[in-house]
């Protein structure tokens, strides 16, 4: 019995090389994070908004006869996470063109998420409250920050992982929210 | 030609690591003193020969030699000396070659100034050095080959990703490896025993400086790091819970863990098992990092090239040396078992105890880091832990850790008197007391602003005390506690400056957390911004140029008159920009301002940042690594062990002196 005890640690060291070298046997490069719902409908979901009582977000606004033909970006984002700090204004840039931007507030303390967009502007449109990240895991999303380009059918049609930055908000989200609208 | 020069000699290295492998450990195990004596000189020659290929690698970065692959790629004619040289390891092959050259120092190191071990125990460890040079010469040479020439060469190279050309970065790598690389060292040493078969107090006096030196230096990279973060990154953040920290962060809690453990082992001959065990844990951490930095299983804002050819030669060279270790662990260490009985509420339990919550917060770190990994080898699903899980799983682990290590040091050895030990603490514990209340009620800070300022009172206030006690300050006249302050040993201080460092960096960054302020706007100038209780005035943007870059700088005045002046970098060779905050540093809180984007009619975004005591974050790092040293110079160490002074004495600077 004694014995096991200094087996043990032999065990976990197998079982964590095990884990490490699956994704990679596999083939996978983790960077590259398509959706696997691309070109699918989102996944049905309703959330509550920031205030309590005040308006929250559901699957329904992707669909909604108010999008008329327009696309949309739901922006998944937490007041802990520094890249969405920097992509903040970028978002406020796309919704001051037009875009109807949505956020998807992660994990967060609806009163931090609060004291965030006040100190840096809210680019968005309306607010999801994913308290337990069951509507980001629906979604498949895999860290902070990360947007979805959806159509007026409520199809996801991109994924970007990460900050948006300059270049992509202008080499690739631009483009294809113009070749999105009719 | 000097490449190819650098080339061989690091072939060459490759053949004496494998030889220093094998010939040692096959004398020790026959007791053939001549066998054994081979490991000392093939340790030096290894040194020299990857020292002669890295500096065949810096001659070819400080000349801009294109015609090498791995220069064309990562440097630029136009660059400043400094970057060309810190370039040499600012990318993979090169990080590598640091990486060996490192390992190879230590393997010296040892074989130059273990002079009084062990003969056997000298020989088995610089075997166990040896395979590990083995396996990651032949990962230089097999897959990261730094000498590849490209035929033609370019015109000029590619340039050094801008955020790399800094000085913070130019020294964290050679840090962080001294760190990585110097748990090699007791890794060798623990391995060592295990063949041995006996740990004895001199096996841990032998070990504490090369954990001590490893820590420092693992310390301090750390620090460099995070400090490097803060100010280049412009988020004005310091610690992300990244994965690639993680992966630095994870040897830091096992190394702190062990230079405890092995003081138990010194000093009373218990924990055997357990220490060695964390020996060979602190170095499997380290491999861990090296390979989730390099293999991309985990995406990070700080990954190395993404290659899964290289990630699995690194999973495979952990699998063979943390697996192989373990199994000697369990074949041999029931048989370590015994020495000094301790009751619970002992110097020993202390010591226990926080072994024990550092080994927690460790794995809690795993957990978390790997957690994206695992959850999707089972359900499939991606997933992402953030901030959010290490502040409620790690954060809570710290609450007693910091409570203990108050009392910790005033309990005696064997049996302690927990009682006595906490009267003697009512100054550090109604401080603490005082400043949470004030903290709580007076400024109306939240619960865990009060409860981790009033931690860090209590942990420098139970320090000072202990320090005090020592000197039996106030109770006897002062000149007799002036004398007894110089008498006491310096690893005593060594420790009063380390835990003193952790209690200051702790106020740093509750302040740094709970007390930050900023604010986010356009502005055009002659703008006034208010923050805090500052007013800064925006007069502008100038355009300026600098060595390899052109920049933008925004110009703030502030109400004393003081300029502070963020910039925007373009770096034409990269076609990258980056954002140089502009920080003025004051005691009660950082002055960070940062240039955003144009809007394109006239104004501009500006960041600015009143971010509250963080200075105190790198003063308190800056402690910490100086308790290190102070303590890596303590006369104990610089003698070697009471059980081989049975030979002459060696000269007083044997033991560790390359390592301080």
């Amino acid at each position: 019995m004694r014995r096991l005890v200094f087996l043990m640690p032999l065990i976990v060291i197998v079982a964590l090389v095990g884990t490490l070298a699956w994704p990679i046997l596999e083939g996978r490069d983790p960077r590259q994070l398509p959706s696997v719902l691309l070109d699918k409908p989102i996944p049905a979901f309703e959330l509550p908004g920031l205030m309590s009582g005040g308006p929250g977000l559901a699957s329904a606004v992707f669909t909604g006869p108010d999008r008329l033909g327009k696309p949309a970006l739901l922006n998944v984002f937490a007041s802990w996470c520094a890249p969405c700090r920097l992509e903040i204004p970028r978002l406020a840039g796309l919704a001051a063109e037009g875009v109807a931007v949505y956020g998807l507030a992660y994990k967060d303390d609806p009163a931090a998420t609060l004291g965030f967009l006040e100190q840096l502007g809210n680019p968005y449109h309306r607010i999801g409250v994913d308290r337990d990240g069951r509507v980001a895991i629906d979604f498949g999303v895999y860290g902070v920050p990360e947007t979805y380009v959806i159509d007026a059918e409520g199809r996801i049609r991109h994924r970007h992982v990460g900050e948006i930055t300059d270049q992509v908000a202008r080499e690739t989200l631009v483009p294809l929210l113009e070749s999105l609208t009719r | 030609m000097i490449a190819e020069l650098g080339h061989v000699a690091l072939a060459c290295a490759l053949v004496v690591a494998l030889l220093q492998a094998v010939v040692p450990l096959w004398g020790a195990a026959k007791g053939d003193a001549a066998l054994m004596a081979f490991a000392r000189p093939a340790a030096l020659v290894q040194f020299g020969a990857i020292a002669v290929a890295f500096g065949a690698l810096t001659q070819a970065y400080l000349v801009s030699d294109f015609s090498l692959a791995n220069v064309a790629a990562n440097s630029h004619s136009a660059k400043p000396f400094i970057y060309k040289l810190s370039g040499v390891w600012g990318n993979h092959e090169g990080s590598m070659l640091l990486w060996v050259l490192i390992l190879a120092l230590f393997g010296a190191a040892v074989a130059a100034f273990g002079v009084n071990l062990p003969e056997s125990l000298r020989a088995r460890t610089l075997a166990v050095q040896g395979m590990i040079g083995v396996g990651f010469l032949a990962f230089v040479l097999f897959t990261s080959n730094p000498f590849e020439r490209l035929i033609p060469p370019p015109l000029d190279g590619q340039g050094l990703n801008p955020l790399l050309q800094d000085i913070g970065l130019a020294l964290h790598p050679p840090m962080l490896y001294l760190g990585y690389v110097g748990l090699s060292t007791t890794f060798s040493f623990a391995v060592a025993a295990l063949l041995e078969g006996k740990v004895d107090p001199s096996w841990a006096r032998w070990v504490r400086p090369w954990t001590l030196a490893a820590w420092t230096a693992l310390t301090a990279g750390i620090v460099l790091g995070s400090g490097w973060a803060y100010y280049e990154l412009g988020w004005g953040g310091w610690w992300f819970w990244d994965p690639v920290e993680n992966a630095s962060f994870m040897p830091w809690l096992a190394a702190t863990a062990l230079l405890h453990s092995a003081i138990v082992v010194e000093k009373r001959g218990a924990l055997k098992s357990w220490t060695i065990l964390l020996a060979l844990v602190a170095f499997a951490f380290s491999l861990l990092g090296t390979f989730l930095v390099r293999s991309g299983v985990l995406t990070s804002v700080h990954a190395f090239a993404v290659d899964p050819e290289r990630g699995l030669f690194i999973l495979g060279l952990l699998a063979i040396a943390v697996g192989g270790s373990f199994v000697l662990y369990a074949w041999r260490a029931p048989t370590l078992e015994g020495g000094g009985m301790f009751r619970p509420v002992s110097r020993e339990g202390a010591l226990m105890l926080n072994n024990l919550l550092l080994s927690t917060a460790a794995a809690t770190v795993l957990i978390g880091t790997l957690y994206p990994l695992a959850l999707e080898l089972v359900t499939d699903e991606k997933v992402s832990v953030g901030p959010p899980y290490f502040e409620a799983t790690f954060v809570p682990l710290m609450i007693p850790l910091i409570l203990a290590l108050g009392v910790g040091p005033m309990l005696a050895w064997k049996r302690g008197d927990l009682t006595a030990a906490l009267s003697r603490l009512w100054v550090a514990a109604s401080l603490a007391l005082a400043l949470g209340l004030i903290v709580l009620y007076l400024w109306g800070a939240p619960v865990g602003a009060a409860l981790g300022l009033g931690l860090a009172a209590w942990l420098a206030g139970a320090v000072l005390t202990e320090w005090a006690e020592r000197v039996r300050l106030f109770r006897i006249p002062l000149a007799q506690s002036i004398d007894r302050a110089r008498g006491l040993p310096r690893s005593s201080y060594g420790m009063t400056f380390a835990h003193l460092g952790l209690a200051v960096f702790i106020f740093g960054a509750v302040g740094e957390t709970f007390f930050s302020r900023e604010v986010v706007r356009y502005v055009v100038p002659g703008d006034r911004i208010e923050i805090a209780d500052r007013t800064l005035i925006f007069k502008g943007v100038e355009t300026r140029e600098g060595p390899n870059y052109q920049i933008q700088a925004g110009v703030f005045e502030l109400d004393n008159g003081d300029v502070l002046q963020p910039e925007r970098r373009f770096y034409r060779a990269e076609g990258q920009q980056t954002t140089e905050a502009a920080i003025r540093p004051r005691p009660m809180g950082d002055l960070y301002v940062v240039l955003g984007e144009p809007a394109g009619d006239g104004r501009w975004t500006v960041r600015i940042y009143m971010k509250a005591l963080a200075i105190w974050l790198w003063i308190g790092g800056a402690l910490m690594v100086f308790g290190g040293l102070v303590s890596l110079a303590d006369r104990r160490l610089r003698v070697g062990a009471p059980a081989v002074r049975r030979t002459p004495l060696p000269p007083a600077t044997a033991a560790v002196g390359e390592a301080d």
